[in-house]
């Protein structure tokens, strides 16, 4: 009898949202074929249908507790488009800065919270500390500086939006509150820190990445298109710009994309498996129009980050990675430049000379039915697309959500992590956990991406060819 | 007695205070800083005596009276404030947060909502009732206005206000018991109304969400309703 054998991880953890991950082995216990399964389901593009498309921000937020603000940015983004404004340019800077601080806040959590333990303690440490806690004993200064940078963009996030976790200053049309010189002048004063911190985390990260060049080679390292946004001068961007398509030798395939458009060039495709869709580029067809999105694809599609600290630790990453990493292990590297990049931006945008403006909001009714709001989120590419009836209320809502759009390149990298490290028919915990921090390296958003409701834990289960359990492992 | 006949003495709460004769208890607990919660009640309009939460005891009756409108009367000892009132008002405030479709957290008059607040002042931390989550219209017709009906709790002051104060009588009550919808015209959509001449007071004295103006993103819609008093006291004082 065939012993073909099935390996369910459920849930996975340290991650954002509930999942699992099921590997199916043949008989002689080699993996032949993984999926990662995201198992929540939320339905947000239908439960907004009949709102007054003002309240889409703040309604849109709540799609997430750790990402709230580049929702509010992407949703804001769409309804000013149905306003059909041009947005003052102090709210736009605004708007720029609370978004690059929760860009800030989020790296931090994905890098030191949830992935550090891996790299800090080893992918084999036992699983009682490694966590946070094992990070704060065996290194106190990482665990601390970690801290520290989350609520460095956290408190930035409050100051302007008044609180940390769904702030409703976002708004149609720009933002309802301008900046007040103290907060300006208190932003600023912790900005010395944070740049410090981000020198420190970049330095560690690039002394323990050495360690992990087995793990690098076969994390979700394959040949695949990268997409983000990048400005004027073909730079790193989060707010605002035109989408660029990249390939695995960094050949430009698409440039100048508009975001609106997106419809022309991303396709969704559902599996039966997943609650998550998975997002192509409809031009390779599916699934060759695998992309990639997030830190290491923004940094992949972009010349330059524009800031000189960041430009020079990118410039030591494409040394030792190459032009366009093809690694999704180099998605942490990424994460802390671009860390890096955020906090000399908010610099230069504090100091602007507009920036205590207090015309922040343009006024409008409705002017267009349709509106798409575009945005780099810190998981990557974010478009929210409404349409709304004569009387302002919302009649079709889709978004696309960066975790989506890495779907296909996530079971991959689950594939090509398990076919290294999995074999035969015990399952051991560095064994699991490599499969789980390939995931983590992509810091998935699963509550995002399927606008849904839950958490993420870890189940495997090796199955018979009969079905019956084998193996199981449960946390 | 040589007490005139205008001037009420009354017990509430074991204070002694006296009244006119044609002051609520409400009247008097307000006068004399005791906090008695109401909804419905609105200084410059009349009051139905509909949401029962300022419901008090009165010695001698075993019925619960609604202070907004019981008038004082000689002797009368009230209290305001029992175990008993205390367990109904939080029941009272409950079932309203049931009725209909309640989401502060994304609603424009979050942090600006008596109900809300109502909430807070009762110690509401659960609602004990399963909740009906209605399908409910938004009426956004209005040129300026949205009508929610997800988020009114029936208080008809927008019904007393258009009525008694603009003179227009644009909005009224449908329907019985629990289907009851407040409605205007004849149930036309709001944007077509004859009579309604767009001024907003409806949407000023709504005390939640249910009345907002067009445009506005969460909490931030804050109700203006000093001009009610002003407005009433001018309109007796040139009749």
């Amino acid at each position: 009898m065939a012993a073909t054998k099935t390996i369910t991880i459920d849930p996975v953890t340290r991650i954002e949202g509930h999942s699992k991950i099921t590997l199916h082995l043949d008989e002689t216990g080699r993996v032949t074929d993984a999926r990662f399964h995201v198992t929540q389901f939320r339905g947000f593009e239908k439960f907004c249908e009949g709102r007054p498309f003002a309240e889409m921000p703040s309604l849109m937020a709540r799609i997430c507790g750790i990402c709230p603000v580049s929702h509010l940015i992407a949703s804001a983004k769409a309804c000013d488009e149905l306003l059909a404004v041009r947005i003052p340019p102090t709210a736009e800077k605004l708007r720029r800065i609370i978004g690059i601080a929760q860009v800030v806040q989020s790296h931090a959590l994905s890098l030191f919270h949830l992935s550090s333990p891996d790299l800090l303690l080893g992918m084999d440490a036992d699983p009682a500390t490694r966590n946070i806690f094992g990070v704060l004993e065996a290194e106190p200064q990482l665990a601390r500086d970690g801290i520290a940078l989350r609520k460095f963009g956290q408190q930035i996030i409050e100051r302007l939006g008044g609180k940390r976790i769904h702030p409703g200053w976002v708004v149609p049309g720009g933002v309802n509150n301008p900046l007040s010189q103290q907060d300006r002048d208190a932003i600023l004063a912790a900005i010395p820190d944070a740049l410090a911190i981000a020198l420190r985390s970049l330095a560690w990260f690039k002394g323990v990445a050495e360690k992990f060049a087995d793990e690098a080679e076969s994390f979700g390292s394959f040949p695949s298109l990268f997409m983000g946004i990048v400005n004027d001068d073909g730079n790193l961007a989060f707010y605002d710009g035109k989408l660029r398509f990249v390939d695995g030798d960094g050949e430009t395939v698409a440039d100048g994309l508009d975001g609106a458009d997106y419809a022309e060039f991303l396709g969704e495709k559902v599996e039966p498996w997943s609650y998550l869709k998975s997002a192509y580029y409809t031009p390779k067809g599916y699934p060759g129009g695998i992309y990639r999105v997030g830190p290491l694809a923004r940094l992949n599609v972009a010349q330059n980050c524009g800031t000189p600290l960041a430009d020079e630790e990118l410039r030591v990453f494409r040394m030792l990675h190459g032009r366009t990493p093809a690694s999704s292990f180099h998605y942490h590297h990424a994460r802390l430049i671009e860390i890096l990049h955020c906090v000399e931006r908010m610099e230069e945008l504090l100091n602007d000379s507009e920036i205590l403006s207090t015309h922040v909001r343009a006024e409008a009714k409705p002017n267009a039915l349709e509106g798409v709001g575009i945005a780099e989120a810190p998981r990557g590419t974010l478009l929210h697309h409404y349409k709304i009836d004569e009387q302002g209320l919302i009649i079709w809502a889709n978004l696309i959500i960066a975790t989506g759009q890495n779907n296909l390149a996530m079971n991959r990298s689950v594939l090509q992590v398990a076919q290294r490290y999995v074999r035969g028919e015990h399952i051991t915990h560095g064994m699991l956990n490599r499969v789980e921090a390939v995931i983590r390296a992509y810091d998935p958003c699963l509550s995002c991406s399927t606008h849904a409701a839950g958490q993420m834990a870890l189940q495997v289960q090796l199955l018979g060819p009969d079905g019956a359990v084998l193996d199981e492992a449960v946390r | 007695m040589t007490q005139s006949g205008d001037v009420k003495t009354l017990k509430i709460d074991g204070r002694d205070l006296s009244a006119r004769a044609d002051e609520t208890i409400l009247d008097i607990a307000r006068e004399n800083g005791i906090s008695i919660p109401t909804m419905c009640e609105l200084e410059g309009l009349s009051s139905p005596g509909a949401c029962r939460l300022c419901l008090v005891e009165v010695k001698g009756s075993n019925k619960l009276l609604p202070a907004c409108i019981t008038r004082a009367e000689e002797g009368m000892e009230v209290t305001t404030n029992s175990e008993r009132l205390v367990n109904y008002r939080r029941m009272i405030v409950e079932l309203l947060f049931t009725e209909r479709n309640h989401v502060c957290s994304v609603c424009v008059s979050n942090g600006n909502c008596e109900l809300q607040a109502l909430g807070q002042q009762v110690g509401l931390t659960h609602v004990h009732f399963p909740y009906r989550f209605p399908k409910e219209e938004v009426d956004a017709s209005q040129d300026r206005f949205i009508a929610d009906h997800n988020r009114c709790i029936l208080c008809t002051r927008c019904v007393r206000v258009c009525d008694e104060i603009e003179g227009a009588h644009t909005w009224d009550v449908m329907g019985r018991g629990i289907e009851s919808h407040v409605v205007t015209d004849l149930h036309d959509a709001w944007g077509d109304s004859a009579s309604c001449t767009s001024c907003g007071k409806c949407v000023q004295v709504c005390p939640t969400g249910a009345l907002s103006e067009k445009g506005r993103s969460v909490a931030e819609m804050h109700k203006r309703r000093q001009f009610l008093p002003y407005l009433t006291m001018m309109r007796e004082g040139h009749e």
